[in-house]
């Protein structure tokens, strides 16, 4: 392909550092939104990254004392809670919004100025979520940030048990980050269902989009629960109603409904972009189409329709009915099925194929391992009886780390690496990269390895500190020092990104030779994204373009 | 691509559309979780006032707001036609059957609060109920705002005549707000009374 280069004054021209400042804010290109999106997750990743590794000194040694018993409360909850709705959430609505009109060959999403709203409210929420540190302690004098747990079951979060202004910055902030959620989601959904390019059916845009569709759709339908329940809360705190005051007759039993009712399909949220990005990098660094193309889709359709009826399986031990555990259990053991199609064809793909392991390809490998262990404890955890033995203990704790960090983050790293080019004109250095990747890799299964024979021998999770003599002293060391690795792995990265952006290699337009639309452009893309769309015949549209002899619309 | 596929003309749905769509469809998903609750919690007071007490069944408001789904989507014809007048009386008696069941609604909690001494913190009912119907009341409130913007805009000139699409949405929330009262109505007042 000839390398497409469009002049373009505001790419051309050197803003000085106010109007490029201002440019960004009100910016409502899609792509700009974008980047803003996934600078604002990956702050809040090192942030919470941060607490992480707080937490691990703590509990390093038994007896620790490096913060008391409150502050350790606020951590795990700050933690998790950045972690799912300001680093996960914004991290998807980034890459959607980056890539989807991209590849669809769209000039931009459907509702930019929507865009924009959903971006800034969602920045609201986080920082009202931080604000909580310094005005968390409200009229009454007491508490600081948030320290209800970030599912806070009920009654904890009852007045009496919370008081303060904590939890109430805690629900604000998720009510805002949802509504975020569910802006980008509708502009998504817009966005592929009315903007596509002469050509592009709905099946033969790339993977990431049909599935990036499919969890928006998910968002629109699993958010509501948590905002509703939100609202209640407020309810109960602001204006004295008994939702989930067991007092006056209310349901404690009912938030965990509520708040698993979204919790759940939310793991899939999140890890489905995963598959995503690991459905469009395989192919292109293994030089094979996707295996069983129609199988994954339907596998994303199954994972997302059972995904919201699997719920209780967070629930077991609350004490349901013989009946409904037997139900969650058959439930959230039928979703491996289709996660397991989506395992082997990924596998399928690699397989003969051409397989190039650059830092991408080696992320989405990495995650392959990481996500099939975390998929084993997972059904292992569906079976009621085991659950009743280990909930709330460090397996659980070794198995959602290992599907988050394992698994949606080395693909949301692999995401980095490929797009990366595409985004600011420079490569990424290889080294660093992988570098990036060895580090993580190692401190990732240094620190969660061991938490899963923590949790069998007893360690229940968010103890602040725990008696030596209990056999859970190596493994919880063990797990400290892999935070190092990880805690350097972060810092190349960090570092690469930098470095890369000042004096990285040029990119091209193409440097993967990928198949998808957004490849057929230049990098970084002008603001209208295409002068002129190729034409679209297949799925992938620059195979066609690159192989008149053999194109793909000959056999699609 | 088949001869067929070329000669065919690129088509797809108008944005806005699928936009307001996905957009009722999260709203009734709120909806669903509030009325959950309701039922779920209907009986579980433990002291009163009870519903079958206090409640009386709100005939002439739930007309009036099923009433302007009619007059609105009559609004929404004439201005697919062009005709400003009756555009503007319908819209104008569509904003006033929903001021008029906002009104009534007011009254109703006025004579509970007052009168009845029921308050969102009285008991688990005061809660579901005041939660269930004020979701619901605000989302006529919003609606009301912007057929309101619409009229006024109407009033002033014609400039009305070339956003007919963008009417026809938001006829479509007014529909989706009646819809829920529907669902509102039969939970509180038949079910749980």
């Amino acid at each position: 392909m000839a390398a497409t280069n469009y002049p373009l004054e505001s790419q051309v021209a050197d803003p000085s550092l106010p109007t490029a400042l201002h440019e960004w804010v009100i910016t409502v290109d899609h792509k700009r939104l974008g980047m803003l999106y996934i600078m604002a997750a990956l702050f809040f990743f090192v942030v919470a990254g941060i607490m992480a590794a707080v937490i691990r000194a703590q509990l390093a040694f038994p007896n620790g004392k490096v913060i008391p018993p409150e502050i350790f409360n606020r951590l795990f909850t700050m933690h998790g809670t950045t972690m799912v709705f300001l680093v996960g959430m914004p991290f998807l609505a980034g890459l959607a919004n980056y890539l989807v009109p991209l590849m669809i060959g769209a000039r931009d999403m459907a509702f930019p100025r929507l865009n924009a709203f959903g971006f800034w409210i969602f920045l609201l929420g986080g920082m009202l979520l931080y604000f909580s540190y310094i005005a968390g302690e409200g009229l009454a004098g007491h508490g600081s940030a948030p320290d209800v747990g970030w599912f806070a079951y009920a009654p904890l979060t009852s007045k009496a048990f919370s008081r303060g202004s904590s939890t109430d910055y805690w629900t604000l902030s998720i009510l805002l980050a949802g509504i975020g959620s569910i802006a980008s989601a509708i502009n998504v959904i817009a966005t592929v269902f009315s903007m596509r390019t002469k050509g592009m059916t709905l099946w033969r845009m790339p993977l990431f989009v049909i599935m990036l569709t499919v969890v928006s759709g998910m968002i629109l339908v699993a958010l509501p629960p948590l905002s509703a329940a939100q609202i209640m809360l407020m309810v109960d705190r602001y204006l004295g109603g008994h939702f989930f005051d067991t007092q006056a007759g209310g349901s404690a039993v009912l938030w965990q409904h509520f708040f698993w009712l979204f919790g759940h399909p939310e793991v899939y949220i999140l890890v489905l972009p995963g598959f995503a990005c690991a459905s469009e990098i395989i192919p292109v660094f293994s030089r094979k189409p996707m295996f069983g193309r129609p199988a994954m889709v339907g596998a994303t359709i199954m994972i997302a329709a059972v995904g919201v009826s699997v719920w209780a399986h967070h629930m077991f031990t609350v004490g349901m009915s013989a009946r409904a555990n037997i139900f969650f259990v058959a439930a959230t053991m039928m979703i491996a099925v289709p996660t397991g199609i989506k395992v082997f064809n990924w596998l399928a793909t690699m397989y003969r194929g051409q397989i190039r392991m650059d830092t991408p390809m080696l992320f989405c490998v990495g995650f392959l391992f990481q996500f099939l262990i975390a998929g084993l404890t997972g059904i292992m955890l569906a079976a009621a009886p085991f659950d009743w033995q280990l909930s709330d203990s460090y397996f659980v704790v070794a198995h959602f780390h290992y599907v988050l960090l394992g698994g949606l983050m080395f693909t949301l790293f692999a995401s980095i690496y490929y797009w990366f080019p595409k985004a600011t004109g420079k490569m990424l250095n290889e080294t660093y990269g992988k570098l990036h990747f060895w580090l993580l890799a190692i401190g990732f299964h240094l620190t969660f390895d061991p938490l899963h024979f923590a949790g069998i021998w007893g360690m229940p999770r968010r103890i602040y500190t725990y008696a030596p003599g209990r056999g859970w002293e190596m493994v919880n060391l063990v797990a400290s020092v892999g935070v190092v690795f990880q805690g350097l792995a972060i810092l190349f990265f960090v570092w690469n990104i930098i470095s890369s952006l000042r004096n990285g290699k040029k990119a091209g337009d193409d440097p993967w030779d990928g198949w998808t639309l957004e490849w057929a452009t230049s990098s970084p893309p002008p603001e209208y994204n295409f002068a002129q769309v190729p034409e679209i015949k297949s799925s992938r549209p620059l195979w066609d373009l690159k192989h008149p002899e053999d194109p793909d619309w000959k056999y699609e | 691509m088949t001869a067929a596929e070329t000669n065919l003309e690129w088509r797809q749905p108008d944005r806005g559309r699928v936009g307001v769509i996905c957009l009722i469809i999260t709203e009734f998903a709120v909806f669903t979780i509030f009325v959950v609750a309701y039922l779920f919690y209907i009986g579980k007071s433990l002291t009163g006032p009870y519903p079958k007490d206090v409640l009386e069944i709100p005939y002439i408001s739930t007309f009036c707001l099923l009433f302007s789904s009619v007059t609105v989507t009559f609004a929404e014809h004439a201005l697919k036609k062009g005709h400003a007048g009756p555009f503007k009386m319908w819209l104008a008696l569509t904003v006033g059957l929903g001021a008029f069941f906002l009104g009534a609604t007011g009254q109703e909690w006025n004579k509970l609060i007052n009168h009845d001494h029921l308050t969102v913190s009285t008991n688990l009912f005061g809660t579901t109920y005041y939660s269930l119907v004020g979701l619901h009341a605000s989302h006529v409130l919003i609606g009301l705002i912007l057929l309101t913007i619409v009229l006024l805009i109407g009033l002033r000139g014609n400039a009305m005549l070339s956003n007919a699409r963008r009417f026809e949405f938001l006829a479509w929330y007014w529909h989706f707000v009646d819809v829920v009262w529907v669902i509102v109505f039969t939970v509180v007042y038949v079910i749980g009374r």
